[in-house]
């Protein structure tokens, strides 16, 4: 395989995109973070070094704590709500039951869609309006009876951002189903048999032999579904606008940066959700490459 | 003891929540469908799922008139972006899979992790490099923005085309080079034309993830050379464009990547477990 002109022809082949990824990705990391330490305000650039007063002023900043706060509503909702759903389709659909190729790529099928086009639509199915103009799902809650379910959705004071979580429950809890599905299928047949001669029923089985055997997929979806609601934007952005009581880091920093010409203060923003996303992600990609040497 | 056949029988009750979940998932593409197809004087809030009384594509139209030079960009921004990124990728991949060099295998993760990254980390100095970079060779708008896509799409394409090229065994490559194909050539005779499963999976994804994109969008492209996505958040977020109206864009802007999930739903699906780590 190590023929004298090709050894170095894999090297060249590689070499534009590897380039590119060093200034796309880690060139511009590090600019990023060089204006995060500056007091870049306005249309012209100004890379005159404040250490971290960017970052400092940002735990000060009551919008910046709102944004937290939310991250952190919107984080344990979407996680929990898309693993709990997820896991629950998965099991039904693990029964062989009849049409259950169908069932599957109707719960996929979101997945498709942008957080744009999911936003549009979920911004009038929550509609928030009252008496005679009640709508969305509100109006539905009403017509079936279930008046106690009517709320204010994402205009709910504090909660608000858990109505967005929901639209991305939909959005993501069949790619949760899809994964769980994959590790249920992968769970030997004669395991479950052996259980159930051994007296166990189904529930115990699945939560004694399968739920154990599915941990690395639990694992990886809260790692997944985690760093997306990190980065959420597009969803917030279509169902509500940039409202402060929905704010998040991701729409902070782009409002403050490309409206407010605060470019040290939105690239300190970035730099901290790379923070946080690097914690959850490096070793993530550390374990699966490892486990794969190991395959 | 029960019978082995047992617990997969008598199941008829898991019906139940399952078609209540497939309702809820459903609902959004009910109201989108139906208000599409109502006529002008019948859309109402509060008769929001009310099926329409006829069939007009009144809301269609008007959506249609408003939206097609966008939905024209999405497609003069998506298709070379899709092209692009894959072809890298495969070339990629296929080094990173059969021809490893000294380092290879730690700037691969350097790549992957690029998969990851919020974006909103590098988008100044994107911003910056549009304005004075591309801008003055007339690149800005469309060409930017394939320019991020098929940028910020190659740790992904390429971790497609790895995995793939990785499944195949080495003896294909080695019985090539005993036939005297170089590198490139078993590259384009020999795993070329066994490859296009693995470019259906990565087309379609590129496809899908640019024309969904709005954050790229947003910030490297002007009102004339907006995608789908950002015309259509702009028709959400005025106040004269009615909700109907909206409904029917929302359609519009969802029915290409929809059509692809149709059709080439399991290449789509391998594209996602690709994108966790578990192609």
């Amino acid at each position: 395989m190590s023929k004298n002109k090709d050894r170095f022809l894999n090297i060249l082949i590689v070499s534009p995109s590897i380039l590119a990824v060093s200034i796309f990705i880690y060139g511009f990391i590090a600019w990023s973070i060089r204006v995060s330490m500056s007091q870049w305000k306005g249309l012209t650039p100004d890379y005159t070094f404040v250490g971290l007063s960017n970052y400092i002023s940002l735990f000060n900043d009551p919008r910046f704590l709102v944004d937290i706060r939310n991250t952190v509503i919107f984080t344990l909702v979407f996680v929990i709500g898309s693993i709990t759903l997820g896991f629950f389709l998965a099991v039904i659909l693990d029964q062989g039951l009849k049409g259950e190729a169908f069932f599957r790529s109707l719960f996929l099928f979101p997945m498709a869609i942008s957080y744009i086009v999911t936003g549009v639509v979920w911004r009038w199915l929550m509609n928030p309006a009252e008496g005679d103009r009640i709508s969305g799902f509100n109006l539905l809650f009403s017509n079936l009876h279930l008046d106690f379910l009517i709320n204010k959705w994402h205009t709910t004071v504090t909660w608000g951002i858990a109505a967005i979580a929901l639209a991305a429950i939909w959005q993501m809890a069949g790619y949760i189903m899809a994964l769980y599905l994959a590790g249920l299928r992968s769970v030997p047949e004669e395991l479950r048999e052996a259980s159930r001669i051994d007296g166990a029923n189904e529930l115990q089985i699945y939560r004694y032999v399968v739920l154990p055997i599915l941990t690395p997929v639990t694992l990886s979806a809260i790692i997944i579904l985690g760093h997306i609601s990190l980065k959420v934007f597009d969803l917030i952005i279509a169902v509500a606008g940039k409202q402060y009581p929905l704010d998040v880091p991701a729409i902070y920093m782009w409002q403050t940066t490309f409206d407010g010409l605060f470019y040290g203060r939105g690239a300190a923003i970035g730099t901290l959700l790379l923070l946080s996303v690097a914690v959850l992600i490096i070793p993530y990609i550390r374990y699966t490459l490892k486990s794969e040497a190991q395959q | 003891m029960k019978s082995i056949a047992s617990p997969r029988r008598q199941k008829y009750w898991l019906y139940i929540p399952l078609v209540l979940m497939a309702l809820f998932f459903l609902a959004p593409m009910y109201v989108m469908l139906v208000t599409g197809f109502k006529s002008f004087a019948e859309v109402d809030l509060a008769r929001m799922w009310d099926l329409p009384q006829g069939i007009a594509f009144d809301n269609f139209i008007e959506a249609f008139n408003k939206l097609a030079p966008y939905l024209w960009n999405s497609f003069k921004m998506v298709v070379p972006a899709a092209i692009i990124s894959s072809f890298l990728g495969s070339l990629n991949g296929y080094v990173f899979a059969k021809w490893k060099f000294k380092g290879s295998d730690i700037l691969f993760p350097l790549i992957l992790f690029g998969m990851f990254i919020p974006y909103q980390s590098i988008l100044i100095p994107l911003v910056v490099f549009t304005n004075t970079i591309m801008k003055p060779l007339g690149l800005s708008g469309i060409p930017s923005l394939i320019l991020a896509h098929v940028i910020y799409g190659l740790p992904i394409t390429t971790l497609t085309f790895r995995n793939y090229y990785a499944s195949l065994p080495t003896e294909l490559i080695e019985a090539g080079g005993i036939d005297g194909a170089s590198m490139l050539g078993v590259y384009r005779w020999i795993l070329l034309p066994i490859s296009i499963p693995a470019f259906v999976v990565v087309l379609i994804w590129q496809f899908t993830s640019a024309w969904n994109d709005f954050l790229f969008a947003v910030v490297l492209t002007g009102n004339r050379a907006w995608p789908i996505t950002v015309a259509l958040n702009n028709m959400a977020g005025s106040q004269i464009i009615a909700w109907n109206v909206q409904m029917a864009g929302s359609f519009l802007a969802a029915v290409p990547t929809l059509l692809i999930y149709i059709f080439l739903g399991n290449y789509f699906l391998r594209g996602m477990l690709a994108g966790s780590l578990k192609g």
